[in-house]
């Protein structure tokens, strides 16, 4: 027997939302989650008009859907952003090289300009490179860094004031759990802002922050947004694996478990006295750092010395910047 | 019980598909020798007759791995009483992975 739309508009609903329970007929959904993300963006004060705007762009679903609602919105609400779109080529074969023409898709579908910034001619190596190189035990670590540091220099070249990026309700609990369980309380205390700025980094802002991955999904489903699904080629981020089939588990018992997670992470007090890094400057690259040298060029360096292969030191955990 | 079969299609998207040979459509026929389809007989027909391997990435527990949704005739299956759901001829049932890529 199908189900009523919740709102009384007398259309069948097509999905029950996690977040509140209630079940929605399509167009009611597609305008609940708009309108939330509108809301997210207005109530954080993300973006000011004229603001030019570079969409971390990868393909995959989060990006796909965030170019997608970010375009919406900035023609419905006239926020008056200038949005582009920028991805990076990590250089992995049979995995980005694919990926990248669905956000070469995106930027035809959705008319924005798209620019493609690759570690080959950042960094002067590919991933499949590093990969031989050190193998596939710390390979995460080397493209984390580097696609961090990558996109601000990106969005600079582009001229942009703040990067939007696809992180959604889901990724933001499972770093709770995860900085919780690695005790690392500084980034406890920042992970679940909407926006995260440092001193002379440029702000990364996430309208996505309160969507339910379901919902991003079947968001991406019935309104047929293209996007690119394959899972990288080289090792998968193993902890983040187990976080995330954690909360996935918990999820199914108790589908507010999300929100409830940000909620705790955003209601954490911490004690004062809690040493956070101090931000500087790169000396090698003049980017925003905590130490002498930034991470990227520390891990770059290690490569070209031929050192990597020793593997990432746990020293190199501790000073990650966000 | 009358014999005959139930037709169906199944889909595969969001990555799932890759656990199917990469085949995103599989049109099925099911003997209805032993009675009617719910979702968690089909699924489990799917682990035995469909997989060669992992399975453990697509059943937990007589159901999907939590973060695979499922949609009959593009109805979310949290509306359809999840796993009970009688399957009727022509059918198309949706297995999205959420959980690669991002």
């Amino acid at each position: 027997m199908p189900v009523s739309c919740t709102t009384n508009c007398g259309r069948k609903a097509i999905l029950r939302r996690p977040k509140t329970g209630t079940s929605l007929c399509k167009e009611c959904f597609f305008d609940a989650f708009e309108t939330e993300v509108h809301h997210t963006i207005t109530s954080g004060k993300l973006f000011f008009p004229g603001q030019v705007v570079a969409i971390g762009a990868s393909g995959g679903k989060d990006s796909t859907v965030l170019a997608y609602v970010m375009k919406f919105l900035n023609d419905k609400y006239d926020y008056k952003l200038n949005l582009m779109l920028l991805s990076i080529d990590e250089g992995i074969t049979g995995y980005r090289d694919d990926s990248l023409n669905t956000v070469k898709e995106n930027k035809n579908d959705y008319q924005l300009p798209l620019k493609i910034l690759s570690y080959q001619d950042l960094y002067g190596w590919t991933m499949d490179r590093v990969v031989e190189e050190v193998g596939k035990k710390n390979n995460c670590t080397f493209c984390g860094v580097f696609r961090r540091q990558a996109l601000e220099r990106g969005a600079v070249m582009m001229g942009a004031s703040c990067i939007a990026t696809g992180h959604n309700a889901d990724d933001i609990a499972e770093t709770v759990l995860m900085n919780i369980m690695r005790g690392d309380v500084a980034r406890l205390g920042r992970c679940c802002a909407a926006i995260t700025s440092s001193d002379g980094a440029l702000p990364r802002v996430k309208p996505l922050k309160f969507c339910y991955e379901k919902e991003i999904v079947m968001y991406a489903y019935f309104r047929k947004l293209k996007y690119f699904s394959t899972e990288c080629v080289y090792a998968p981020n193993a902890y983040r694996g187990h976080a995330r089939n954690f909360l996935k588990e918990l999820e199914r018992i108790r589908p507010s478990v999300i929100m409830d997670i940000i909620h705790s992470g955003e209601n954490l007090v911490f004690q004062t006295g809690i040493k956070t890094p101090q931000q500087g400057t790169c000396s090698s690259c003049g980017h925003v750092s905590s130490q002498e040298l930034c991470q990227a060029c520390t891990l770059l360096l290690s490569l070209n010395e031929g050192k990597a292969k020793q593997g990432v030191s746990k020293k190199s955990h501790k000073i990650r910047s966000t | 019980m009358g014999s005959g079969s139930l037709k169906i299609s199944v889909h595969f998207g969001g990555g799932a598909e890759i656990l199917f040979d990469n085949l995103k459509q599989h049109d099925l026929e099911l003997p209805l020798d032993n009675g009617t389809w719910n979702l968690k007989r089909l699924i489990a027909w799917i682990r035995d007759n469909k997989m060669k391997s992992k399975q453990e990435l697509f059943v937990k527990d007589d159901s999907v791995r939590p973060g695979i949704l499922v949609l009959v005739n593009d109805t979310d299956w949290d509306l359809l009483g999840q796993t009970d759901y009688e399957l009727c001829d022509g059918d198309q049932v949706h297995f999205i992975s959420t959980l690669h890529g991002g």
